[in-house]
């Protein structure tokens, strides 16, 4: 792994340190429907953020308002001191779609999509040039994708359809990187390589701010949490904001909840417990005696 | 044996000819677009829309592209609106609203039918284009083709990920207007080599032809350029002969392509699946 490769050229590179900061922001849909309210927190260079809540608790709406899909009825969102519009401008933001968003009949090859990313730092005719068929190169190869890259997108299975995704992203050398979903539907294999490349980057000073409702790896890789029901419940550091009385909080009678403890796990007066939290394959685990005990988690969990 | 040479002796066969070989090939690179987003219909609706524009246009003594753009727009805006504004799906507001502008467009054609010859509006009329019309038709193809050359990339992202063009600083938006008034233009220059009824297929088959033979879009952009400009052309010279209506001759030599390309695709045809099932099935 060569990192000075994937430090962005400063020619164009407008911040080598980004940072996000959403401030009380409030989206209402024309139906009425008030998606988020006051939601505020932020995040700075160096990070992978967990953007945890269930299904229509304002996820997608939020990452709609930072790529300025969306105008905020009230609030601002400032990116590394710039407005949405402007920060766009810069390719500064990158985006790894959910794979239910994307066309897999479009008729584009793999390479073609990574050149995607690319796009916004072409001229007026969009000629790729060395430098973008080389970043392209580079973005395949990290990815593990290159020997597909002549493939039509949809010939792929779901974890290498989330690499040319990817792949896009690193090609736009976006300083903040959203990710929707990226665990949906996608081997281990891939999981543990995406995490991989997510930390990285992080070295290399990204920004990324992932949605996702795989609570068990919340805790494995990310340095930062961001809870919401309709707007944002808590906000910092995993082992402050990712226990178990917020996600109790932030999933309110929508988690599969159980508790194992007493006589039932412990043979002696021991009064710690098993604590379950799922809503699919990968459920979170707390041991303790309290709510406010740390997330059990299979494999190292972050130290930041 | 015909004198096959014959239709270029004849000035109005020369001018049917190639006019019709710009307009099928500035439709063929919106065809590419307009059926992978599943939105082939609304080029059947603005066909039928720009209808009572034209009809209007020719009463008033205007040049029928600015009649026919205006009906256009006006379609769309209702389309936008009776979507936004009721519970009814897609199709059925698609449908009402472009069978309200034909019947307004025939019967303003009835009410006075020395102005406006309602054969030449719904079947076309290429043998018989005035040199005025063929100045019009030149303008918007060349215009639209000189903008889809700029824009191709940009606007290939915005159909393909929305979301992502924004990120690259694109306006999506933008980009899809800009798209509809190309189509709603071109759909106008259709009329005249092919008529309302069929410019539908002037603006999805051949896109959907390509589709089956490639598997990336710049290609793809190619092919149905080509299929678009030769059928046109071929379809005008060989009306010469048949003595037949050129829109017909033109959308049936794009079927016939189409079905070809169906059948015979190297990859996506119906014999090369066939032949990948029997091949997996004995290796298994």
């Amino acid at each position: 792994m060569n990192l000075a490769a994937t430090v962005p050229d400063e020619a164009w590179n407008p911040v080598a340190l980004p940072s996000l900061r959403v401030e009380g922001v409030t989206v209402v849909y024309p139906n009425g429907n008030v998606a988020l309210r006051e939601a505020s927190f932020s995040l700075g260079a160096g990070t992978i953020a967990g953007l945890v809540g269930v299904n229509g608790s304002g996820k997608s709406t939020l990452f709609k308002s930072i790529m300025g899909f969306v105008r905020p009825s009230a609030g601002r969102v400032e990116i590394s001191g710039m407005s949405v519009q402007q920060a766009l401008k810069q390719n500064i933001i990158a985006y790894v779609p959910q794979a239910e968003e994307v066309d897999w009949n479009f008729p584009v090859l793999v390479e073609d999509v990574v050149m995607m990313g690319r796009q916004g730092h072409m001229g007026f005719f969009r000629m790729p040039s060395a430098r973008d068929r080389a970043l392209v190169d580079t973005a395949l190869e990290r990815v593990g994708m290159t020997e597909y890259r002549k493939r039509q997108i949809g010939e792929l299975s779901g974890g290498q359809k989330k690499r040319v995704f990817l792949a896009r992203a690193l090609a736009q050398e976006g300083r903040i990187i959203l990710l929707d979903e990226p665990f949906t539907g996608v081997d281990v294999k891939t999981e543990t390589a995406i995490i991989e490349l997510m930390r990285e980057l992080r070295a290399s000073g990204h920004l990324m701010l992932v949605s996702t409702h795989n609570l068990g790896s919340v805790p494995d890789f990310c340095d930062q949490v961001v809870l919401v029901n309709r707007t944002v419940l808590a906000a910092g550091p995993t082992a402050d904001v990712f226990t178990q009385d917020n996600l109790e909080k932030a999933f309110g009678g929508v988690l599969r909840h159980f508790h194992l403890g007493g006589s039932d796990l412990h043979d002696d007066g021991d009064a710690r417990r098993v604590t379950v939290l799922t809503d699919d394959e990968r459920p979170v685990v707390f041991y303790g005696e309290h709510n406010t005990s740390r997330p059990a988690s299979p494999t190292p969990r972050e130290e930041k | 044996m015909p004198d096959l040479l014959a239709p270029f002796a004849y000035d109005y066969m020369v001018k049917a000819i190639w006019v019709s070989a710009l307009v099928g090939a500035v439709c063929a690179f919106l065809s590419a677009y307009l059926m992978l987003k599943g939105w082939s219909l609304i080029g059947d609706a603005l066909g039928h829309a720009v209808v009572p524009g034209v009809a209007g246009a020719y009463m008033l003594g205007l040049p029928y592209a600015v009649g026919a753009f205006f009906a256009g727009g006006l379609a769309a805006a209702a389309m936008v609106l009776v979507r936004q504004r009721t519970r009814l799906r897609e199709d059925a507001v698609i449908g009402i609203v472009f069978t309200s502008f034909f019947a307004l467009g025939l019967f303003m054609v009835s009410l006075n039918p020395t102005a406006v010859d309602v054969q030449s509006i719904v079947l076309g009329n290429i043998l018989g284009i005035s040199d005025a019309d063929v100045v019009q038709v030149m303008i918007i193809s060349l215009v639209s083709l000189a903008v889809l050359l700029a824009k191709w990339k940009d606007l290939m992202l915005v159909f393909f990920d929305e979301n992502h063009a924004r990120t690259v600083g694109l306006n999506p938006r933008a980009l899809q207007i800009l798209f509809f008034a190309l189509l709603a233009a071109c759909t106008v220059a259709a009329l005249q080599t092919v008529g309302s009824i069929l410019v539908i297929a002037m603006v999805v088959t051949p896109g959907a032809t390509a589709y089956l033979l490639t598997d990336r879009f710049q290609v793809l952009l190619v092919l149905a350029v080509l299929l678009g400009a030769v059928t046109a052309a071929l379809g005008a010279y060989v009306s010469f002969f048949l003595d037949g209506a050129t829109g017909g001759i033109i959308v049936t030599l794009q079927t016939a392509l189409f079905l070809l390309a169906f059948f015979f695709a190297p990859k996506h045809g119906r014999f090369a699946a066939r032949r990948r099932a029997l091949a997996t099935r004995e290796a298994n």
